[in-house]
């Protein structure tokens, strides 16, 4: 399938500058400024705390920068073209196929198109066989796969995704790995966080390093595994503590 | 002289037309309370639970609060609107089961208003940041949510049929009673226990029993049903 944002205004470059995010005093994302390019895989990295799901929801747009500035590439305050898989997607108490049809009738997409959005989708990510059935009652990688598939039926420009198999086996994780190959390839944007060294080396393009809510490296994947310029970055390859 | 259940058990069994009036009147009116509170208490709870506004707290309580409003004084307030010199006197719906309607969705949309409430604002915490990430603003989540607590809600409108279908003081205040007009299961119940008609009476308090355990246990079983087909 063509992307349909062929047809849509680019929304990326996502740019972040000096962009904070704080609570009650406390800075939990300090002045990180980066540029997010179309079409490339960045993953982003970094130990418990250190800020990566709080910088997904923030170039996502679920929380603004409390200082600093997001700005996405046609100006916009919240892009509609980008989604979002959280590390626990809720799934909604009704059937597979509704579900991939909820967020195209929020889009306004008429009925019939959306019948073929989600039969295509369906018959893409081999959910066809589980069309009718309740999605709460799938199994954890069937959920986490509905939940990229829905992610995928909004045909966004560039796709969040937090921890995407963090609670799953390592099949299941190749098939997600595997959905995540095809919406790079799709020329959908990727922008992910993960804990999985093995599955940052291979899925990720560029790497972000966050060390107490700041980006302390940003680097391509291989110059990254190769060696990165941040000692806690080093250490955090090597496995080490760094608190 | 028979027992009080012997003529209960004749009455039912005789498929009396008087009873049959009774028990046709007290399900419409109760049930007819049930679908307008909903209509209206559904929404407003959900709306309850996502909107943001100075006075939310009290009205949370107020609702909460008229949950035990008494039926009597619930009649009483309706009796006072609809009397012929209260505000809507002249529509004269004093004494008709219209009356009766608007007395028993009084005592209905408060418990309809808060439990949607309460379920709402627990899926809600839930669901906010995945339904605004899928571009759903609070309004729109308000179907999206009540839809997906129907389970929940079931037992708070079953709730609401309880205690419509089990109150006397309002509809007899509203009502009056009336013989083949206004007179339902309860009310039939107070009048014939106080004339010392103890079968009839025995024979209404069984039925509006056996409804209400029909009624519950369907819902119970669509509960389960819906748990086990919905997740």
């Amino acid at each position: 399938m063509k992307p349909a944002h062929d047809l849509q205004p680019a929304i990326l470059p996502l740019r972040l500058d000096r962009a904070s995010y704080a609570v009650g005093g406390t800075t939990l994302l300090a002045e990180i400024s980066l540029s997010i390019e179309p079409g490339r895989r960045l993953v982003v990295m970094g130990a418990n705390g250190a800020g990566k799901t709080l910088f997904l929801r923030l170039c996502h747009g679920l929380i603004e920068p409390t200082a600093g500035s997001r700005i996405w590439a046609n100006g916009v305050a919240r892009a509609a073209e980008q989604a979002m898989v959280f590390q626990r997607p809720v799934l909604l108490r009704r059937s597979v196929a509704d579900n991939l049809d909820y967020p195209l009738a929020l889009r306004g997409v008429p009925r019939a198109a959306r019948r073929e959005t989600v039969a295509r989708t369906l018959d893409r990510f081999g959910l066809s066989v589980m069309a009718s059935r309740p999605a709460r009652l799938l199994s954890g990688g069937e959920q986490q796969r509905l939940a990229l598939a829905r992610a995928w039926a909004m045909q966004p420009q560039i796709l969040f995704l937090d921890e995407p198999s963090s609670a799953l086996d390592p099949s299941a994780t190749r098939l997600i790995e595997e959905m995540i190959e095809g919406f790079s390839a799709d020329g959908i944007t990727i922008v992910m966080t993960t804990h999985d060294l093995g599955q940052a080396r291979r899925l990720a393009q560029d790497v972000a390093f966050l060390h107490r809510g700041r980006l302390i490296e940003r680097a391509p994947a291989g110059t990254f595994f190769a060696g990165p310029n941040a000692h806690e970055a080093r250490a955090f390859l090597a496995g080490d503590l760094i608190w | 002289m028979d027992g009080p259940f012997t003529t209960a058990l004749s009455l039912i069994a005789a498929g009396d037309a008087a009873l049959l009036q009774i028990i046709g009147l007290s399900l419409r009116v109760t049930l007819t309370a049930v679908v307008i509170a909903c209509v209206i208490g559904l929404p407003l709870g959900a709306g309850l639970a996502l909107a943001r506004f100075p006075g939310r707290g009290a009205a949370i309580i107020l609702f909460n609060a008229l949950m035990g409003l008494p039926p009597v004084v619930a009649g009483l307030i309706v009796y006072l609107m609809l009397s012929r010199s209260g505000p809507f006197g002249d529509l004269a719906l004093l004494f008709t089961p219209t009356a009766m309607i608007i007395a028993q969705t009084v005592l209905i949309l408060p418990i309809v208003v808060s439990l949607s409430r309460s379920v709402v604002e627990d899926l809600w915490a839930e669901y906010q940041e995945q339904l605004r990430s899928l571009g759903a603003g609070r309004v729109r989540a308000v179907p999206t949510l009540l839809w997906d607590g129907r389970v929940s809600l079931l037992t708070g409108v079953l709730a609401g049929f309880g205690r419509a279908s089990a109150e006397v003081g309002a509809v007899l205040i509203v009502g009056g009673n009336i013989a083949g007009h206004t007179r339902t299961m309860t009310t039939a119940i107070t009048l014939e226990t106080a004339r010392g008609n103890l079968g009839l009476a025995v024979a209404l308090g069984i039925i509006l029993m056996v409804l209400t355990l029909t009624l519950n246990a369907i819902a119970w079983g669509a509960g389960q049903w819906a748990r086990g087909r919905l997740g």
